[in-house]
């Protein structure tokens, strides 16, 4: 029973949710501990409180605003895997965000490999995590380097300002640079923007 | 070994100790003439208070040093001004020439546009050092200067001049990790050391001119205000 690895769900049906902890609890891998079922304030707490190694979510329970940074809510309350179920509630934008992504269809040894996949991929993240940015923090480094300012930036990708922020100090974390002067050189070494765009 | 760093040493001896303190000899104006003769003779041919010089080479050769109240009301203002004047004079002159020579050695290689911006930058850092500078010049010290003349000064206050250099001191750790960590591969190695040496030194040694600027300037000003009302 150690071995396992306990996953908690956040999936709003009860058939898609019992379907999957059947599944998975009969791997012998996996351990479905509970199913959240929405991300509400005491659902939070639940999800904190858990610290699952795994979490599959189905993104439909974030309302639309809330969608784009749903694996960054999630990554505040604990530090698990996250897997989003797909559907109609996401896009290729929202499932990039995702340590990895199952479906409706797949089978259950699909399952199982795309799980492995998705902890996989985060085990390489100590790397990552000292230096490689993610596709959104680049996007916010080329618009600070451009001198754009939170609030515009957040305007940009509808985003909170407060989101916009949570970026800068992780592009500072990654990157260990403070400055608006040192990301643009950061940006700009990097391939990242174009010497004409930033222009003062 | 702190004993070295009293009146009574000879000034040679106290260089031999530490030859950092090179540096405060010569940004406060110390003639090396005189460095066969004790610390308070040496002083008295150039002038200068040997407390106050002693209490600047304290803060160079030892670290977390803090000054005594007594060292703060004892100490000369005008020779700590004369020390800061003579550091500007060298962080624009030598010390940011030097780093800028050996920060276009390294980037030679570099393609044309990226050089351009790394020079920019150099250039960014070099011009708010040079703002900064420029400040404590035309407006704390010549603030300082009246009120030791006697004159009330409205509108202004020692307590304002504190914390303006933290932007300063972050461009440079940014210009340290750039270096370190992402500058294109056709630099090498012992030129991305040559400049980071040179970088290490800068930084510590602005550390340490503001400590002298925060931990002795200002109290002893604050007291001149206070005697002044």
């Amino acid at each position: 029973m150690e071995d396992r690895k306990s996953v908690a769900l956040i999936i709003p049906s009860y058939i898609v949710a019992k379907g999957l902890e059947t599944i998975l609890d009969a791997t012998g891998e996996f351990l479905v501990s509970e199913n959240i079922y929405d991300c509400s304030r005491s659902g939070k707490a639940r999800l904190r409180n858990i610290d699952p190694d795994i979490v599959v979510i189905d993104p439909a329970v974030l309302d639309f605003q809330g969608r784009k940074e749903g694996r960054m809510m999630i990554g505040e309350l604990c530090d698990s895997v996250v897997l989003a179920l797909e559907g109609p509630a996401v896009n290729d934008e929202i499932l990039r965000q995702y340590d990895g992504s199952i479906s409706l269809y797949d089978s259950p040894s699909a399952l199982v490999r795309k799980l492995h996949n998705a902890i996989d991929s985060r085990q390489a993240e100590p790397f990552s995590d000292s230096g490689e940015l993610s596709v959104r923090e680049k996007e916010i480094l080329v618009c600070v380097a451009q001198g754009m300012l939170n609030k515009e930036i957040a305007d940009k990708f509808n985003i909170s300002i407060y989101t916009v922020i949570s970026h800068r100090k992780n592009i500072t974390r990654k990157t260990g640079i403070k400055t608006v002067a040192g990301l643009t050189v950061y940006a700009l070494l990097n391939n990242l923007i174009d010497i004409g765009s930033v222009q003062s | 070994m702190k004993e070295i760093l009293t009146p009574d040493t000879v000034l040679s001896d106290m260089i031999d100790y530490d030859f950092g303190l090179l540096q405060v000899v010569s940004r406060i104006g110390l003639d090396l003439k005189y460095s066969g003769l004790r610390i308070s003779d040496a002083c008295a041919g150039s002038g200068i208070d040997p407390g106050t010089f002693l209490l600047i080479c304290k803060v160079y050769s030892s670290d977390g040093f803090v000054p005594s109240k007594t060292e703060i009301a004892s100490g000369n203002i005008s020779d700590i001004i004369r020390y800061l004047h003579g550091s500007h004079l060298y962080y624009t002159g030598a010390a940011l020439s030097s780093l800028e020579a050996f920060f276009d050695r390294l980037i030679a290689p570099c393609e044309e546009k990226r050089r351009e911006v790394i020079r920019r930058f150099c250039t960014d850092y070099r011009d708010e050092l040079v703002k900064h500078f420029a400040y404590e010049e035309e407006v704390v010290f010549p603030y300082i200067e009246s009120l030791q003349s006697g004159k009330t000064v409205e509108g202004y206050s020692i307590s304002s001049f504190e914390e303006h250099h933290d932007n300063v001191e972050e461009k440079l750790e940014d210009m340290k990790n750039i270096v370190m960590k992402y500058l294109p591969a056709e630099c090498d190695n012992s030129g991305k050391i040559a400049v980071l040496l040179s970088i290490y030194h800068l930084q510590d040694d602005l550390r340490r001119h503001t400590y002298v600027e925060n931990g002795i300037l200002v109290p002893m000003v604050t007291n001149l205000e206070s005697n002044g009302r």
